[in-house]
């Protein structure tokens, strides 16, 4: 009985592959691997490229990740190496809290409060200081690429900081007593644990990448949803959940709905193969550090 | 070092209170028992997320009752089974399945249920959140059936208790209210699930309690609210979310002292 449903595990996830793969056949025969370099999205002309929703994935998650991983590394060293444990369980608890709150408040939130303070405040300052990078040319208008980044950083903040806690927590106090004992400075210390779980802390990026990627409501409703490819932060992209989630219920025409499942095939196996290396990351980290009898 | 670490720290509980803040502030002034109990309206006309709180709990009840079960089942064999070469295997693709984007399950179920049948259905919509149920629950359910202390099983077992006998008996019971408060968290997480019920579930403006048609959930309705062009929408918007973010902070806040008290 056990066995059953425990195979049944494998089971989904077999016949999610299979399947997923059946129902975008049709555009794989058609368009083959030049439908992930193929920069049109014309779907009344039948063209589909999905270039432009590569680009604005990845572009949004690299940006998230340029925010988010410094942040919560910090905060984790601060709730493992430095606050006390009054204070450490409940700023935990309340980091934790973040990743609770659903993607679509993340979006509503985005639209009414983050999308205004960025056009008003934070882009007219970007483009002051560093106009002259392509990166922050164009209109600011609080809608495009780097909004869909900063809201995808505060999601996935919670989730690389729970992981990094967990990882330095893994570190065993003895090294920290070795190096205090050898007459390091806390901060020294810190960079030898750090260093020691230097592996785990990849994984918790890895895993913070793998959520950007497939993070679907809030950056549908940040990113401005312009399949193009521009150099420009401010201005709107999109992304390959985004494409999915706005246009999948539109679809008309076999070969529509069959490119946009083998976007979300290929979002499927991409967050597979990035989730499963965090994870082997994450357990090389844990059983080095396994306590020794 | 200390300073900037402990502002970052405080800096990402700010955003999480301001967020906090910022709904209640905007959300409280449209709740009312109208926009609790009436169905959308046309812009101008009033109506409210009756529907939507009902579909949500349709739904909900649904995946719960096929997710839970099996996930219970899944945990409970990679516990007292799952040291072998299967077990392992099954542990990882279930880690792994829980960081598969919640918009795959949609598309997967649409191509099984949805293009079958030829309709948008609350079975559809609950399949996906009953997909995305199972290996959240079964790793909890894991890791909660590991805390049951080894002793127990030898006591049983010596007293000539069959395997079976001993994990439902005893080790389940004993875990069980671990079990249950994760369990409770995976439904808080669905309940916050909008991209795998667009397209199998849908959206509906009507009360409804048939499976086989188009099901109204918060979260589609609060998405559909924020992205419509009306103020007075995204008012609703603001309140809907209100209830929402209640009910899931709710369940993670009350599932935290619960177990602060029991482990």
């Amino acid at each position: 009985m056990l066995y059953i449903c425990a195979g049944s595990v494998l089971a989904i996830t077999l016949t999610m592959v299979v399947a997923m793969t059946q129902s975008s056949w049709l555009s794989i025969k058609e368009f083959g691997l030049g439908f992930l370099v193929g920069q049109v999205w014309d779907p009344v002309k039948g063209e589909f490229g999905a270039l432009p929703f590569i680009w604005g994935t990845i572009a949004s998650s690299v940006l998230a990740l340029i925010i988010a991983v410094p942040l919560s590394v910090a905060v984790a060293i601060f709730l493992v190496e430095q606050a006390p444990r009054s204070l450490a369980r409940p700023l935990g608890f309340l980091v934790e809290l973040l990743a609770a709150i659903p993607s679509v408040v993340y979006g509503l939130w985005a639209i009414f409060v983050l999308a205004p303070l960025l056009r008003i405040y934070v882009q007219p300052f970007l483009q002051s200081l560093f106009g002259w990078l392509p990166l922050f040319q164009g209109t600011a208008t609080g809608i495009g690429l780097l909004t869909g980044g900063v809201v995808l950083a505060i999601m996935i903040t919670p989730i690389i900081t729970a992981v990094t806690r967990d990882v330095l927590e893994a570190v065993p106090v003895t090294q920290r007593e070795a190096s205090l004992a050898l007459g390091a400075t806390r901060w020294e210390t810190t960079k030898i644990v750090l260093s020691n779980a230097s592996s785990g802390i990849a994984g918790a990026v890895i895993l913070g990448l793998g959520r950007a990627i497939g993070e679907t409501m809030a950056v549908t409703m940040v990113i401005g949803n312009r399949p193009q490819i521009s150099a420009s932060l401010f201005d709107p992209a999109y992304s390959i959940a985004s494409v999915i989630a706005n246009e999948f219920t539109e679809a008309t025409g076999d070969l529509y709905i069959s490119a946009l499942t083998e976007m979300g095939l290929i979002l499927f196996i991409v967050t597979f193969v990035v989730t499963g290396l965090a994870k082997l990351l994450i357990m090389s980290v844990a059983n080095r550090n396994l306590p020794q009898n | 070092m200390t300073v900037t670490t402990a502002a970052c720290a405080f800096g990402v509980v700010a955003v999480l209170l301001v967020i906090l803040g910022f709904i209640t502030y905007q959300g409280i002034s449209s709740v009312s028992w109208e926009f609790l109990v009436d169905t959308p309206k046309p812009v101008g006309e009033g109506g409210g997320i009756g529907n939507a709180i009902v579909g949500s709990l349709i739904l909900l009840g649904l995946a719960s009752a096929v997710g839970i079960p099996v996930g219970v089942a899944v945990g409970t064999y990679l516990a007292e089974l799952g040291g072998n070469w299967f077990g392992k295997t099954v542990r990882f693709v279930a880690d792994t399945m829980i960081g598969v984007p919640s918009i795959v399950f949609g598309v997967f179920i649409y191509g099984l249920i949805v293009v079958r049948q030829g309709y948008f259905s609350t079975l559809a919509g609950s399949a996906a959140l009953a997909l995305i149920m199972i290996p959240i629950v079964a790793r909890t359910t894991e890791e909660m059936i590991k805390l049951v202390p080894n002793t127990m099983r030898e006591g049983a077992l010596a007293l000539g208790a069959p395997q079976w006998r001993v994990t439902v008996d005893i080790v389940l019971p004993a875990a069980m209210a671990g079990i249950a408060t994760g369990a409770m968290l995976a439904v808080a997480r669905v309940l916050g699930e909008t991209a795998p019920l667009l397209f199998t579930a849908f959206g509906s403006r009507f009360y409804n309690i048939y499976l086989d048609e188009p099901m109204a959930s918060l979260t589609v309705q609060i998405y559909h609210y924020a992205i419509s062009p009306f103020e007075e929408w995204h008012a609703k918007a603001w309140a809907a979310t209100l209830v929402l973010i209640t009910l899931i902070l709710g369940i993670n806040i009350l599932v935290r002292f619960v177990t602060r008290r029991r482990f």
